[in-house]
């Protein structure tokens, strides 16, 4: 039998951590597909940073899940999930963390090659790290674009894993994910 | 081209010597400014101006400078923002092709240091700006460095939804780098 949910489940920090980069990654998606073929004006210069300042939280964020997950281990699959599912968990969660690091890097590098410096919140300057180069802006825009269609298959199939859990196998994945319960 | 050439000639012809005007090296020359968009710094240039500068070094009072710069070719540091800054609410290019400097009074401020102050017309408004400048001897030509701060508003320079400063600040740092030749001493009367 599986412990109970208190014993087992995520920190509270981890799950504010795990829906605060969900909430900030759809906005960053949803803007950043809508941004692009709008024309100059004054409200697509302010998307462009808002996108850019949403990015910058991600990746922010996505070092503490890092050092908050070396300190506090993730709850264990439940006993009875195949390990073929469990290899198929762990390979999606490291893409999902590896895209939410490159991601955001990919996006400021093109920013930057671009010729536009990301200044966070409008008041912190991001260093450039590359000379400005349309060529390489072109591209590293396209990898950008890429890898966040990669992302919305990822998080799709790991909605519908969670799903599938929750319905089809009865387990606590989901719930202990959705909070309440979780441990200090 | 033709009417340009006969200017010249009868410039030649009937004021030989009288008219000492520097040319600025356009290739080593530059005029450059700087915006903040949402408080992203964003630099441009003016790929093709006109200057023609004097500088009587033992008499600043004597010294003049003046600027045309062709509107069309700015590079606004994008490839949007080249296309954009042309157009109606920015530069409006068709109707304001050139904007121009011509110096007014230039004081001493120390050695090699100067102010000068001066009409700049952008877009057909004129405002008056007042400028540090630098000035060196660099090989056989003048160096002349400096920069203003202006406001882009007071030219109408962003109209519209683009009069938002929250977006596109206000200020904008115009920076220059010209350099002349140095004048001739058997040349260098001017004219008045």
């Amino acid at each position: 039998m599986d412990k109970p949910v208190e014993d087992i489940g995520w920190t509270r920090t981890a799950i504010a951590l795990h829906w605060g980069t969900a909430a900030l990654i759809i906005a960053g998606f949803a803007l950043g597909e809508y941004m692009g073929d709008l024309a100059v004006s004054p409200m697509k210069l302010k998307l462009y940073s808002y996108h850019k300042w949403l990015g910058v939280t991600v990746f922010a964020l996505a070092v503490i899940r890092l050092a908050w997950r070396a300190f506090n281990a993730p709850p264990p699959f439940p006993q009875k999930m195949p390990s073929w599912e469990r290899a198929a968990a762990k390979a999606a969660h490291a893409l999902l963390y590896a895209l939410l690091f490159a991601i955001p890097i990919i996006g400021w590098l093109g920013s930057s090659a671009h010729g536009f410096q990301t200044v966070y919140l409008g008041v912190i300057p991001i260093p450039d790290l590359l000379p400005k180069s349309k060529e390489l802006a072109d591209l590293l825009e396209e990898i950008h674009e890429q890898l966040n269609h990669a992302l919305f298959l990822i998080v799709i199939a790991h909605i519908g894993a969670a799903v599938k859990h929750h319905f089809i196998d009865k387990d606590d994945i989901l719930r202990r994910m959705l909070g309440g319960g979780g441990r200090k | 081209m033709k009417r340009l050439a006969a200017l010249f000639l009868t410039m030649l012809i009937f004021i030989p010597g009288a008219l000492y005007s520097a040319p600025v090296e356009r290739d080593k020359s530059s005029i450059s400014f700087l915006t903040r968009q949402m408080g992203v710094p964003v630099s441009g240039s003016f790929k093709r101006f006109d200057a023609d500068v004097s500088h009587d070094p033992k008499d600043a009072g004597k010294s003049r400078a003046s600027i045309t710069i062709y509107m069309d070719e700015v590079d606004a540091g994008s490839d949007d923002g080249t296309v954009e800054i042309k157009r109606k609410p920015w530069f409006d290019v068709k109707n304001h092709p050139k904007a121009e400097f011509v110096s007014s009074s230039i004081k001493e401020l120390g050695p090699g240091r100067y102010e000068v102050a001066g009409k700049m017309t952008i877009k057909g408004r004129t405002r008056e700006v007042l400028a540090p400048v630098a000035v060196k001897k660099d090989g056989g030509l003048w160096l002349f460095e400096g920069g203003f701060t202006i406001n882009r508003l007071d030219f109408s320079i962003g109209e519209g939804p683009w009069a938002d400063t929250g977006t596109v600040d206000d200020k904008v740092e115009v920076r220059f780098r010209l350099l002349a030749p140095v004048e001739e001493k058997n040349n260098k009367r001017r004219l008045k």
